[in-house]
This record gives structure tokens, sequence and C-alpha cells, in this order.
């Protein structure tokens, strides 16, 4: 067997050699056996480490073993792997915040009623997420799709004996859903017009200079292309399908920081990355405008909310619309670039932000107060000087999220700007404004939620002082990996051997050059794309530096050195109806259920209503009623009438006329006598008168 | 061997029957053992037909021919191929679990065993005969047996249910019997051999009221095994009969009599009259749509667990019908992936409903209520609207991973059974009736909500002190559900040895449609 294919055979099933261990003899086993766990992922991260390093170093991967699955004649599925080079990178990116997670995990969770089964599940997840990365089609994607699904379900869903938990995990589960079953039918038109659902087949299939199967119906690939999409939109959580995500935040913080934040949720901007070559400038735009829209809406959102997973949830809604909104522009390799940068950076704010609340929860406790929110920053405050490595490492993960210079997400937030200034310039109409519009204007908000956080958090007065007294730094397990991600979210990571601050090149972009799109639209031409991204490259740098740091000079002014009067600030913003907008998420949930999910449970019960009541009860019994009716009637006509009346009538009348007829013989002589004469009286008279 | 084994399949139960009318009723503990050794033994014969089983040909194999009444030229013929196979796998499987199920019958077990026993032997004669007057005899054969044990061993209503059940199948029985007889006297010489039928039902040439003879008899047929399937609007017994029948009643009800129906279409039906079939393709995958999406937002209403499940059945065998109308599909690929998944989908549902109703019935027994959400119309009113349960999982962690993972199949996960024949039927559906499957397609999100809105209120939440004491699965229970979750997992990573067996006959039947087609482009 292939050495490349006993990696990515062992990468893809340790993980669920890991569930399999703890979900069977988890409980046999006890706590100490997470530690298997977690070994398993640091052995996986270091398989896809030593598989990313050789391509990094050597020549890259092109490798595609497939194997029959079933096959009736002409119809047949296959497994595979597509083993390439973002196939790689992505390995790392989840084996990597996996292997941190597991480690952290070990002492965030101790204690839990369901230790063991939690590192179950996050061996599930991160195979399910393997065998996304790893699939060679769409097929294959789609179903370890699911699992993914489940596996979030599952996590969410942890403390399920929470009401708020079991709701989000089956609400996770079903907008998922929506979105799935759009990726459905568009694998479904693929394999209609192509027959072949392999990526590698499909390329082929799509490609203008090869087989054309599409020759003559682009819209029906733009179809196909959107409808795959829409899967994307679900599990990254994209506008309209985003809900999900923030309550998400439901589960354990680990699994927010590993499956919310930075692999899962990335799987749809994987997807969509992997899609690029076969989609149409049509729906290039569909999904360019999707990440728009959901870059800023998710921005504007997390300005005002205080729960500060929830924030940072609704900054990964915006980031992840910022990488979607990248590959709508052409830009695809800036978007693998964020989603890398991002998953670094992110995976550290939600894993700060989980060693914040597990310090507050275990001081709350300490205080006997089971009623104060640990989530809530409003109850944070000054924590700096107690938790100076969260405070440190948190501190950078924000300056690389808001594009400082020096630190990751600069350079790729940088590359995606500059891909949408490069757009607008090449597109005349006045709309392809609205990109590099909606995403420096994202860009600005980042930077000032985030500080906003920092500062809410970190610096000022704590809000009791009981509590402050109490907070301690984590422990090694915890801040160990914070620390890893931290020195991750530093720029030169992902440009060695070369270390310009201000220039994404280096091996990151050497390995994971820009895809050629197949549907031979000039516009999309490769070097065309990376001429305009060239030219674009020193306004976008200018411009977010602008943006970033008066975004942070903001959230300076009005959080740490408060200059501003809050209260009369959010009054005027109250006054024209931005903050309500904005703190409740612009009332799509409210939306949502006033006008699909409540209509629609009614509708259910009106169906089970004609279902039942009517068509049942009513017409199916009535039939049956009227059956018995008609045959009580019918007895009735046939004993009633026939029987007792006409048959029973003849006889009694028989009867009768005997009872009569036997009066006539009395016995009596004289009588006989009378009765002669009258009747031959009556002969004679009859014959007489004839 | 070979010639013998469908019928000793066939008659072992019945020779089990017998053996229980002699036994003596001062030792009522006796009859589930024999019950369960008869069962046992015929699931060993159907794992060595399984195994002996050629997949490479779609000829009818382990024939058996005698004459039977020879006036009317009527055969005692048996045989199975591809489409029979897995159904008689099927009926054997769930005949032997539901025995286990049902070990803990008190009320007249000799009574309830002999007839679960000739119910076994009716449904297996079913899928065995070759013959239409042996079928429609063993057809009728099972409704006996079925009709007492709802009524004698079934929940409240039951004899409303079994009336209901019985009368409502006996009117598709008439239509059947119609039908026979007319393709009796419109051949020539007159037969009732379904081999023979499949070459000459499509030469019948005569007219009825002006209407063609072939299609009022496909239309007598197709009602007939509408209503066993069942096709919307012939659903509505259903959800009673399988709310009121005992738990292994039920697992018998939705795992192998549905498959009856659909059986019956693929066997009779569909050969037959492949003309009028594509006639009326578009109408059958209509009413799949329909049973798709109709029975799954009933499910979503239902309050009772049972009949949720009882709903989600109309739903997956909406599924069925939707892949076996793409029989007509031109693309053979499309084809081939319908109606081989529809057949696949009968076996997996089968045994996925088998384990939801097993389940549902674990609970039923210790709880004596099954209520998802008691309905508003509950007698005791401080409790209307109330959670039936709440937070088991807690309590029930067993128990909970077994529901979960029935409930995860029912709604289509993949590396689970449903998903790959789900998947295929749509494929198939989509190849020719691409709006309707798209339509369709929303079955998928609506079998999840319904699923998981149950789970949540049953499982999940805070724990209900009222039914703290209840205790986890028991080892008995566990070893009725193990078989059957282990072929949902295997035929969810690996269905290639299932649809192997089923293939080659499916071919054999498209070969048909296609002839059909060509020759009706042709005119």
């Amino acid at each position: 067997m292939d050495i490349r294919l006993q990696f990515a055979l062992l990468i893809l099933l340790l993980p669920l050699a890991s569930f399999v261990l703890q979900i069977f003899f988890g409980k046999r086993l006890g706590p100490r056996a997470v530690w298997i766990s977690v070994a398993t992922a640091f052995f996986t991260l270091f398989l896809a480490g030593s598989m990313l390093l050789s391509v990094a170093l050597g020549a890259p991967m092109e490798y595609y073993p497939e194997a029959e699955w079933f096959s009736l004649g002409e119809f047949g599925l296959t497994v595979g792997f597509g083993l390439d080079n973002l196939a790689l990178a992505m390995l790392v990116v989840v084996a990597l915040i996996s292997a941190l997670v597991h480690l952290y995990s070990v002492e965030y969770m101790r204690g839990d009623i369901r230790y063991n089964r939690y590192f179950g599940y996050l061996g599930l997840f991160t195979f399910s997420m393997n065998g996304i990365v790893l699939a060679h089609s769409l097929i294959m994607m789609y179903m370890f799709w699911e699992l993914v699904g489940l596996s979030s379900y599952l996590l969410i869903g942890h403390w399920f004996e929470k009401e708020s938990a079991a709701n989000a995990s089956k609400k996770a589960f079903l907008v998922n859903r929506v979105g799935d079953i759009g990726m459905f039918i568009g694998i479904m038109i693929i394999w209609y017009v192509t027959g072949d659902v392999t990526f590698q087949g499909m390329y082929d299939n799509v490609n203008v200079d090869k087989a054309n199967m599409f020759a003559g119906q682009m819209g029906l690939l733009s179809v196909a292309g959107g409808l795959i999409f829409m899967g994307a939109v679900g599990k990254s959580a994209q506008f309209p399908l985003h809900i999900w995500l923030p309550d998400a935040m439901e589960g354990p913080t680990p699994v927010s920081a590993l499956i919310h934040a930075a692999t899962m949720v990335a799987a749809g901007v994987y997807l969509t990355v992997r899609l690029f070559p076969v989609l149409t400038p049509d729906a290039l735009l569909f999904v360019a405008s999707i990440g728009a829209i959901t870059a800023l809406l998710g921005a504007l959102t997390a300005m005002t909310q205080f729960d500060i997973k929830r924030v940072l949830a609704y900054s990964t809604i915006s980031q992840l619309g910022y990488m979607i909104m990248a590959v709508g522009l052409g830009a695809q390799q800036a978007a693998f670039f964020h989603l890398s940068t991002h998953a670094m950076f992110k995976g550290l704010l939600f894993l700060c932000s989980g060693s914040v609340i597990h310090a507050l929860h275990h001081a709350l406790a300490h205080k006997n107060d089971h009623e104060t929110d640990p989530q809530d920053m409003r109850n944070m405050g000054g924590l700096a000087g107690k938790m100076p490595i969260t405070y440190a490492t948190m501190f950078i993960g924000a300056l690389a999220i808001s594009g400082v210079p020096l630190f990751s997400g600069f350079l790729s937030k940088d590359a995606i700007l500059a891909g949408t200034l490069a757009f607008a310039q090449e597109n005349p109409a006045w709309w392809a404004n609205l990109f590099p519009i909606a995403g420096f204007a994202a860009a600005a908000i980042t930077a000032f939620y985030m500080f906003r956080l920092i500062f809410m958090t970190f610096h000022g007065k704590p809000a009791d002082a009981a509590v402050h007294e109490h907070v301690h730094e984590s422990p090694l397990v915890m801040t160990g990996p914070l620390v890893l991600l931290a020195a991750l979210s530093f720029a030169m990571f992902f440009t060695l051997p070369q270390v310009n601050p201000l220039d994404s090149e280096g091996w990151f972009t050497q390995a994971l050059p820009q895809a050629i799109n197949l549907t031979g639209h000039e516009s999309l031409d490769v070097e065309h794309l990376e001429h305009g991204w060239h030219d674009a490259h020193d306004s976008a740098v200018r411009l977010s530096l602008g943006v970033a740091g008066g975004g942070i000079a903001l959230a300076v002014l009005f959080y740490l050195l408060k200059l501003v009067n809050m209260a009369a600030l959010a009054g005027a913003m109250k006054r024209i109806g931005f903050y309500q907008l904005s703190f409740n998420k612009f009332y799509v949930d409210e939306i949502y259920n006033a006008l699909i999910y409540r209509p629609f449970l009614w509708l259910t019960r009106v169906i089970t209503w004609i279902d039942w009541t009517f068509w049942d009860q009513w017409f199916i019994d009535g039939i049956g009623r009227n059956t018995v009716r008609a045959s009580n009637r019918s007895g009735w006509l046939d004993f009633v009438w026939l029987d007792q009346f006409l048959i029973d009538g003849i006889g009694r009348l028989t009867q009768r006329l005997g009872h009569t007829g036997r009066k006539l013989q009395g016995g009596k002589v004289q009588n006989y006598l009378v009765w002669a004469v009258a009747g031959a009286m009556l002969v004679f008279f009859i014959s007489g008168s004839m | 061997m070979a010639s013998s084994i469908l019928t000793i399949l066939v008659f072992l139960p019945v020779a089990g029957a017998l053996a229980m009318l002699f036994l003596p009723k001062e030792r009522p503990g006796q009859f589930k053992w024999v019950a369960l050794g008869t069962t046992g033994l015929q699931l060993l014969f159907a794992l060595w037909l399984l195994a002996s089983f050629d997949r490479s040909t779609a000829d009818m194999q382990f024939t058996a021919l005698a004459s039977w009444i020879p006036t009317f030229n009527i055969n005692y013929h048996v045989g199975i191929d591809g489409l029979s196979m897995p159904l008689v796998f099927l009926t054997a499987l769930l005949s032997f679990l539901s025995i286990v199920t049902s070990w803990n019958i008190t009320k007249a077990p000799r009574g309830y065993f002999s007839l679960f026993l000739l119910l076994d032997a009716g449904m297996m004669g079913v899928f065995v005969s070759l013959d239409f007057f042996l079928f429609y005899v063993f057809w009728e054969v099972m409704l006996l047996p079925m009709y007492f044990l709802i009524g004698m061993w079934g929940g409240p209503q039951r004899q409303y249910a079994a009336i209901k059940f019985f009368l409502y199948t006996l009117f598709g029985s008439v239509l059947m019997l119609l039908a026979m007889l007319a393709l009796y006297f419109y051949t020539d010489p007159h037969t009732f051999s379904i081999i023979t039928l499949i070459e000459q039902a499509r030469t019948i040439d005569e007219q009825l009221w002006g209407i063609d003879m072939r299609i009022l008899i496909w239309l007598a047929l197709f009602i007939g095994f509408a209503i066993k399937v069942p096709i919307f609007p012939f659903h509505t017994w259903l959800p009673l009969a399988h709310v009121e029948a005992p738990t292994a009643v039920s697992v018998i009800l939705a795992g192998v009599l549905l498959k009856m129906g659909i059986y019956g279409l693929l066997r009779i039906s569909f050969p037959f009259f492949p003309v009028e079939t594509i006639g009326f393709a578009y109408l059958i995958a209509l009413l799949g749509v329909i049973n798709i999406i109709w029975g799954a937002a009933n499910a979503i209403a239902q309050t009772d667990l049972k009949r949720m499940v009882a709903y989600s059945s109309v739903s997956h065998m909406g599924i069925v019908l939707l892949g076996m109308a793409a029989v007509v599909s031109m693309n053979r690929g499309g084809a081939e992936a319908g109606i081989n998944g529809a057949v696949l989908q009968m076996f997996n549902h089968g045994i996925i409903t088998a384990m939801l109703f097993m389940l549902v019935g674990i609970l039923y027994d210790q709880a004596h209520h099954r209520y998802i959400v008691y309905p508003d119309d509950y007698e005791d009113e401080s409790l209307r609207g109330q959670l039936g349960f709440g937070g088991l999982a807690t309590h029930l962690p067993v128990y909970s991973a077994f529901v979960a993972l029935a409930f995860f199949a029912g709604l289509g996960l993949p590396a689970l059974s449903a998903f790959v024949s789900e998947l295929m039927c749509f494929i198939g559906g989509f190849s020719t009736f691409r709006t309707l499957t798209i339509i369709g397609t929303i079955g998928i999100l609506l079998n999840a909500t319904y699923f998981l809105r149950a789970y949540q209120k049953i499982f999940m939440g805070p724990a209900n002190e009222k039914w703290a004491g209840l205790v986890d699965i028991s080892r008995r229970e566990i070893a009725m559900l193990v078989p059957l979750a282990v072929l949902v997992f295997w035929l969810g990573l690996y269905p290639a040895p299932a649809l192997d067996i089923i293939s080659v006959t499916m071919g054999n039947l498209l070969d048909i449609f296609e002839a059909a087609a060509a020759q009706m482009a042709g005119q």
C-alpha cells in the first residue's frame, strides 16, 4: 500500500478509534483514559504535519486513490481520497486545533459527568472533519458533512440537561440540513449531467477546454454551483442560515473553539474553495454577495453583545463571510489563507474566553454564586493582572484578527481586501463598490468590537471585588495551547522563509497557489486576477491600516479611557434604532419563528387534523358507518317489512281467514242448512243472471 | 435441499403452530420456547439460503413445482430471485426477533405464539409464491392471525383497530382477486403462473366499458397493493393498527407487511404491464412525494411516540415509491439507482422501523404510556400539554443511545443503512422526475425535524423525577436490538453485498422496461 494512502487512512481512522474506545470502554477505563485520546490527536497532528512538510519542501502532492464502494452496472459509487496540497494544509489546521483542544479540555472539562464521552465525541468530530477534507467526491464529502453535523449536535448538546443546550443542538442540526438539501440537489444535478461526482471528474467535465459537458447550459451549472454552495451557507453559518451558530455556544467552550470557530464552520469555506474551479461568474457573484452581507451583518451584531462567547460567535460569522466573499470575488487563495490564519487566532480567542469563563466560574462557585453569568462581560473587568497569560495571548489574538501588521490576520485580511478593491476596479457597475465598502467597514468594526471585548474583560474596575479576589490563572495544560496558538498568530509562520510583515509571499502561497477557474471566463483568468491584486495591494494596505487603527482607537476612547458618555451614545443609537437592531441580532430568529417555524408547526397540526379527524374518522369511518346504517336499513326492510309485515302478513291473513272460516263450522245442523240454502240461492242467482 | 428449502421455510412455522396444539396448557412457559425454536431454525435456514443464493443470475432459484388443483391449472410453485431474497431473510429475522420481543406475553400464550407462527408462514409464503393463486392464498392467510393478534392482544381500542385493519385490507384483496381472475380468464391457456403471465399479460387485448382491460387490471392491482404499502390516501389504517397492536405485531406490521404492497407491485404489476406502468409512473412518483411530505408532516404533529413512528413509515415508504418510479427513467444509471435503492430501502426500513417499534415498546412496558407531550384531550387535565417524559438520557444512557441510533438511522444519517438507499432513490427519481424529486427532498428536513424534536422532548432537558424509577434496557432487549444495529451499520458502510443480491434481478426488470419503451417509441 502506498505510504501516502497509509498516512491518510491513519489520519482518518485514529480519531475514530479514539471515539470507539471512549464510548464503549470509557466508563471502565476511567478519566485517565482520556490521555489516550489526547495522544491520538497529537499523533494525528504529527502524521498530517509531516505530510504537509514534505510537500512544502518538495513537490506538490496530487494523489487520488479510489476504490469501488458498490456498482450496479452503470450506476456505482467509489470511495477514495483526494490528497493534494489544499487537503494537507487543511488537515494540519484541523489536527492542530483538535490536538490543542484535546489537551486543553483535559483540565477544562475535569469533573464533568460525561468526561470520557466528551473526548469520544471530539474523536468522532475529528474523524468526520478529516473525512470532509480527504473526500475525493461530492457524495463522500456530503456523507462526512452530515457526520460532522452529528458530532456538532452531540457536542453542543453535551450538557443536554440544560433546555437551552438541547434546543441549540437541535437547531444547529436542522438549520444545517436546510443547506444540505440544497447541496444534495446540486450534487444530483452534477451527477445527472456528467455522471461523475468526484472532484477530479467534475473539474474535467466542466473544463471548457476538455469535456465541457455543460456547454450551452452554463445557467444550469450556475444553479448547480449555487445549490452546492448552500451546504456551505449552512455549515459556515452564512446569512440567512447563520442563526444556529450563536446558539451553538451552549456547548463547552473548547468545542466552540474547535468546531464553531476554527474548523467545522470553515468546512463550508473549504467546500467553496474546492468548488471554485467550476463556479461560473454568476454563481461566484451569488457567493460573494452572501459573503459580503454576512461579513457586515456579523460584525454589526457583535458590536453590542455582552456575552463574551456570543461576541466571538458573531465575529466568526463575520470572518467566515469574509472568506466566502473572497472566493466569490475570485480570490480563492486569499480565502484559504484567511481560513488558516483565522483558525489559529480564533481558536486562540475562544480558548482564552474559555480560560476566563473557567476562572470566573470557579471564583463564583467559591462564593456559592450560581446566579451570576460567568460569560457576561459586564461581570468581568480588571482581569489582566489576575490572568496575565490569558490576557497577553488574547491581546495577541485581538491584534491578529483586527489586522495589525506583524500578525497573520493582517496578511490574509489584506489579501482579501485587495481582492475586493481589484474587483471594484475591474467591474464598472456601481454595486461592485459595495464589496470593498463591506470589507473595509467590517474590518473597522472588527477592530472595534475586539478591543471592546478586551477592555471590558481585562481592564477597568472589577465588577465584583469578592469574585475578582478568587480568580486565578488557568493551569499549564490550558495556558500551554494558548501560548502556542498565540505564537502561530504571528505572520512569519505563514511566510517563512521570507519575513516581510507587509507581504504574504512565502511557503504558504507557494504550496497553495491560486486555483484556475475552468468555466472559461476571461475575468477569472489567473494572471489577470493576480495582476489586479498586485495593483490593489498598496492601497489595500493603507486603507486596512487606517480602518483597523480607527476601530481600535474608538474602542480605546469608549471602553478604556471612557472619554465618551456611553449611556448617551447608546441612547442616541437607540433613537435611530440601530442599537436594538444590533443587540437583537437584526431580529432574524424572531422573523423565522414568526414567518416559518410557527406557521409550519401550525400547518402540521392542520394536516394531521385533515388526515385523521376529517379523512379517517369522518370520511373513511363514515363509509363504514354508512354501510352499517345502510345494512341496518336493509335489515329493517328485510325483517320488519319483508319478513314481519309482508311474509308474516300473508300468514296472519291466512290465519285470520281461517279463524273466521272456523266459525262457519259451528256444528249446528240448522246453521249448515242456512248456509246451504244461501249457497244454492247464490249459485242460482249468478247462473240466472247470465 | 435446494428444491425443498423454500417449502421448509414456509411450513416450518405451521408445524410449530400445530405442535403447540398438542402441548399441555398447564405449562404456559413452553409455548414461547417452541416459537423461539421454530423461528430460530427458520432463521438458520434463511441464512443458509442467503449464503447459497446465486447472485449472478436473475432466474428463479430454489424452485419447486407441484400440481395443486389441476382442474384450474393451479400449481404449488415457489422460487426466489433477487427481489424476494432480501424480504425472505427480513421475514425470518424479524419473526425470530419478534418472538424475543414477545417474551413477556402472559395472556393466552398458546394462542398468541401459534398465531404468530401462522402469520410468519403467511408472509413467507407471499414472498416465495410464483403462482398468483398461491400468492393470493398466502396473502389472505396472513390477514387472519393479524386480525386476532391485534384484536386480542392489542391496546384499549384493539377491536376497532383490528376490524378496521381487516376490512380495509380485505377491500384491497377483493380488487386483487378481480384482477387475478381477469388475468386468468384473458390468457390462453388459462394460467395463474406468474412466470407465464409476465410473457402473456401484456398481450391481453380486451376492453371493458370502453377502457383498455390492461389499464383496469393495473389499477385494480395498484389499489389493492397501495392499501398495503400504504399509499396516500389509503394510509390511515396504519397509525391506528400500529398504536393498538402489541409491540411485536407492530414490528412485523411495519417491518414486513408494508413491504408486501411494494413487493406485489414489483413482482406483479411492473413486469406484467410495463407499458401501463410507464404510463402511470408519474402518478407513482407523485404519490411517493405526497407520502414523503404528508407522512412526515403528520409525524411532526403527533403527540404519541408510536403514532409518530407509524407516520414516519408512511414517509419512508414514499421514498421507496419515488425510487421505483424511476424504472421508467431513460437514464439507465438513474433507473438502476432508483429501483435498486427502492428494494434496498424496503429492507433497510424494515430493520430500522423494527428497532424503532421495539424501542417504543421497551419504554411503554415500563412507563405504561408513550406520550411525547400529553395531548390536549388527555383525561388528567393537569398533565395536558406537559412533557410525557423529559431528560431520560440522564437515567437511561444505554437505552437513549439505542434510540439515538435508531432515530439517526431513520433520518438518514450517512454511515447508517437508510442513507445509501434513500440517496439512491432520490438520485433515481431525479433522473426522470426532477421537480417532484426536488420537492421530495424537503422530506430530508422534515424527517430530521420530528425525530430530533421527539428525542429532545423525551431524552433531553432536565430529568423528570417522576420517571427516575425506570431501569435501563435489559440484556434480552439488548440482544434483540444488537443484530438490527449491526445490520444498520453494515449496510450503511458497505452496502455492496446486499446490492449484489438485488441488482441482477433488477437489471432484468429494467430490460423489460427498456424493451417496452422501445416498443412504444416504435409504434
